[in-house]
Parts: C-alpha cells; structure tokens; sequence
C-alpha cells in the first residue's frame, strides 16, 4: 500500500496510507465543527486538503494571485533573543522588512507584557522613534495583557488562582476584576505613549491567557485607544482557541466572554475596534499534521466568514496546525499556510 | 507569522504565501488591513487602484520594484538617493490617501506641512 510523508503535531515525520489520511481529517473537522458549533469542511474542501498534505514535494504555495501579508508577535526579537544573535531590535525590524520580506512588525519588549514596559516606557518610545526614521512597513508595538502579572507576589491582587482550588469563588471574581482596571490602565498608558512615538498601531497578544478577565481587559482598553486615536492600528492576537472561563460571569457589551471560539471573538473585537484579529487554534502534538491541518482550516474558515474584519492566523510553534517545536518543518508550515488561505480565506498570517 | 525559528516560519510563510513585503506592495496592503481593518481584496483593490496596476501585479517584484522607484515609495537593495525611513513613508501617505502616524508626528516636530 503506498505511504505518503507526513508529520505528527510534534513536528516528527510518519507514513500515511490515503485511507489514513482522510480518516485524519474527516476527523478532525468533525471535531472542530462539534466543538465550535460551526459547519465542518465540504467533501471537495477534504478532497483538496487531502491534494496539498499528499502532494510529494517538500514546499507547497498559494495559487498566484492569492498571496497575503504578514503581521507578526515578539517579531522584533525573533532574531536577536530567540535565534540568539547580538542584534539591536531596532536592526532586527531593517532585517525582517530588507531581507526576510516581512509585510509589518512589532517591536515587544523581552519581558513582553503591558505592565512590564509601564516601567521603561520612555525607553521604549525612543526604540519606536529610531525604528520609524528607518523602516518604510508598517511597526506596531506589541506585548500581551497577562493579567497573571497583577496577583500578590508581583502585583497587588489577590491571586484567583489560589482562591479557586479554596472555593472562594467570590474573592477569585473580585481579584481578576481589580485585575482588569489596571491592566487597562497600562495599556492605554503605554498606547498613548507609543502613539506619540510614531508607531502605526498597537498590537494585543496572547489575549485571553489568563482567561475571560484577561480577554475583557484587552477589549476594553482597545476601545478607549480607538476613541482617542480613531486611525490608529489594532491588532488582536489570541492566546487560545476558546475563552477559558476563570471568571466565568464577565460580559462585553452584553456577551459573556468566557467559552467563546475564534467566529464569536472576532465579532467582539471588531466592535471594541480592532482592524485586524489572530485566531488560535491550538495543535496536538499526538495527533497527526492532517487531523490538526482539517481542524484548524475548520475554524479558521468559520472565523473569516464571520469577520467584516482583517483575520491574521496565528501560525506559530503549536498554533494553527503547525507543529509543535522550535523549528517548524518547511513541508508542514507552507501546507498550513496555503490551506488556511485557500480554504480557510485567512486575509494573512 | 508566529513563533518559531524564522526560517522554519517567517521565511517559509512569505515563500508560500506572502505578498513579499517592500520587495512589492506587501507593506502597502498590510497598511490598509492595520488603519481600515480592510480584508484582503478590498486592501488590494485599494493599493492596485492607487498605484495604476492590475492587483496580480501588486505581488510580482519586477513589476513592483520600478513602480516603487518611480515613486519614491522605497525598496530593498537601494539604489544610492533612493527613498528610504520615514522619506518613503511621506510619499506614501501622500499617494495611498492615507495619514501615517510617523509622518504625522515627523510634520509636528519639524514644522514642515505638505
């Protein structure tokens, strides 16, 4: 019977006969569609998902015409912090846009969280000013929410983590809603600041982390910055691919928050006033790269049809349907990107 | 993109499906996604409008190259006085109808208007 290359989510090569790998993904768009509560993939949509994981070459493309852009998390440390190269941020962002042909970038700090930049605000504003002078893309600033960062001992809320597992649920739902307004408060505190600075827009992270409360801190500040600067960009990246409930009661404008999958969240995004949002779907690493790929273009397409936004996937290490590891395969992550544009409609990566 | 080492992903998405960034109009569309939250072919009937060329053309880097002289619009392996930084970026706003926050700041701190 003859075997076709393939990946496990780990990113680790394996043999797949064609009956395998259409059970593969059969499967894992029933199980995206059961979860989200959302259409599975066509029969010709399964055909040609089946054409571009059995295809025998190592890199596969979009069809000419179909090309998209890039936006990027932590992008401006890529190179330097994690490739472990003694580069400047500032360089780095010239390298990405001159040689590596990115479409935009986000300059983060290393600790790449909101209320850990509060502190050295001045000092980032400047890299920002530097980095416009010399770069013709479009540079967002990027960090996440990580509500996480305001619980007793590194910040000044009670830790709900600690109150969940002792059954005080009351106290936890207080904690993560004194954690919401000062998270909000830093964000808009730095967005203004990196606003002043020239950046073209802010980008939000790993939104949801901490959960519900996390999610709701980056929509709220997300408004109060689209107020003041109406052009100024948004993105929107997410941490998961639902809103863990560790609150569990929280609404934004009248929808709770907590369960959500990537088609609901963009809808709240977009009326918080964000122009481009990064669903997550989340790979397993012990299931194989076409039970991942058929889930993921799954609710990647049930995101892009709901979205009268800009959606860019999240297709990182772990996240959708590229393996897990720290050096992705060629093969697996060009075939994810061509079926989440292809079929999922993704409007970039 | 994402995390990742960045051959493994961001070289390897832009082979396979990006539009190619300054090598083209990648920069140009990304720009109306992130100020208008525009998706994909509305970005790229916006910049194609905008710069006089078929939309397929947007991503072909020897189309894109010469448009991008011709118009000061800045391009990677510059030729010496090409436009570069926020010198691009001032023609840009200015051909693509759009403010851009650097050159808006850059207005303010120099008294320059245009």
């Amino acid at each position: 019977m003859e075997k076709h290359f393939t990946r496990m989510g780990d990113g680790s090569g394996i043999y797949m006969s064609k009956e395998e790998i259409r059970a593969d993904l059969a499967d894992g768009t029933t199980d995206a569609a059961d979860r989200g509560k959302i259409p599975p993939l066509s029969a010709e949509e399964l055909d040609y998902l089946y054409e571009i994981v059995a295809t025998p070459v190592n890199i596969v493309s979009v069809a000419r015409g179909k090309e998209t852009v890039t936006s990027s998390d932590s992008g401006a440390f890529k190179i330097n912090y994690q490739a472990d190269i003694s580069l400047d941020r500032a360089i780095s962002i010239q390298v990405h846009e001159k040689v590596l042909a990115a479409d935009s970038l986000d300059l983060g700090n290393i600790d790449y969280s909101y209320k850990s930049v509060k502190a050295i605000l001045h000092d980032e504003a400047k890299v920002m000013e530097n980095v416009q002078m010399n770069t013709i893309m479009p540079v967002l600033y990027g960090a996440m929410p990580n509500l996480g960062l305001y619980t007793k001992p590194d910040g000044p809320v009670d830790n709900w983590s600690e109150l969940l597992p002792r059954a005080k649920i009351a106290e936890a739902r207080q904690a993560q809603e004194e954690a919401v307004e000062l998270a909000v408060k830093d964000m808009v505190y730095i967005a203004e600041g990196m606003y002043k600075a020239g950046a073209d827009g802010m980008n939000f992270d790993t939104c949801g982390a901490s959960g519900d409360a996390d999610f709701l801190a980056a929509l709220e500040a997300v408004k109060i910055i689209r107020g003041k600067y109406p052009g100024f960009g948004m993105e929107m990246g997410m941490a998961g691919e639902f809103i863990l409930g560790m609150h569990g009661q929280l609404e934004y404008e009248g929808t709770r928050l907590a369960g959500l999958y990537p088609h609901k969240q963009v809808k709240i995004a977009e009326q918080a006033g964000v122009t481009i949002f990064g669903p997550v779907v989340n790979t397993s690493s012990n299931r194989s790269f076409p039970w991942n790929l058929a889930r993921a273009v799954t609710f990647v397409k049930a995101c892009c049809e709901a979205a009268d936004i800009a959606v860019h996937v999240n297709v990182g290490m772990g996240v959708g349907a590229t393996p897990m590891t720290p050096v992705p395969p060629a093969d697996a992550v060009s075939r994810a990107s061509k079926a989440l544009i292809e079929i999922g409609k993704a409007d970039g990566l | 993109m994402g995390s990742g080492d960045p051959f493994g992903n961001e070289a390897t998405q832009e082979v396979a499906s990006g539009m190619g960034g300054i090598r083209t109009a990648g920069d140009l569309v990304m720009r109306m996604q992130l100020s208008r939250g525009l998706k994909i072919e509305a970005a790229k009937k916006y910049v194609a409008e905008k710069l006089g060329v078929a939309m397929a053309e947007l991503s072909d880097c020897s189309v894109m190259r010469e448009v991008r002289q011709n118009l000061g619009l800045g391009y990677p392996m510059p030729d010496p006085g090409a436009a570069k930084g926020i010198g691009a970026k001032i023609r840009i706003a200015e051909i693509m109808g759009l403010k851009i926050n650097s050159v808006e700041q850059f207005k303010k701190k120099t008294g320059l208007h245009y």
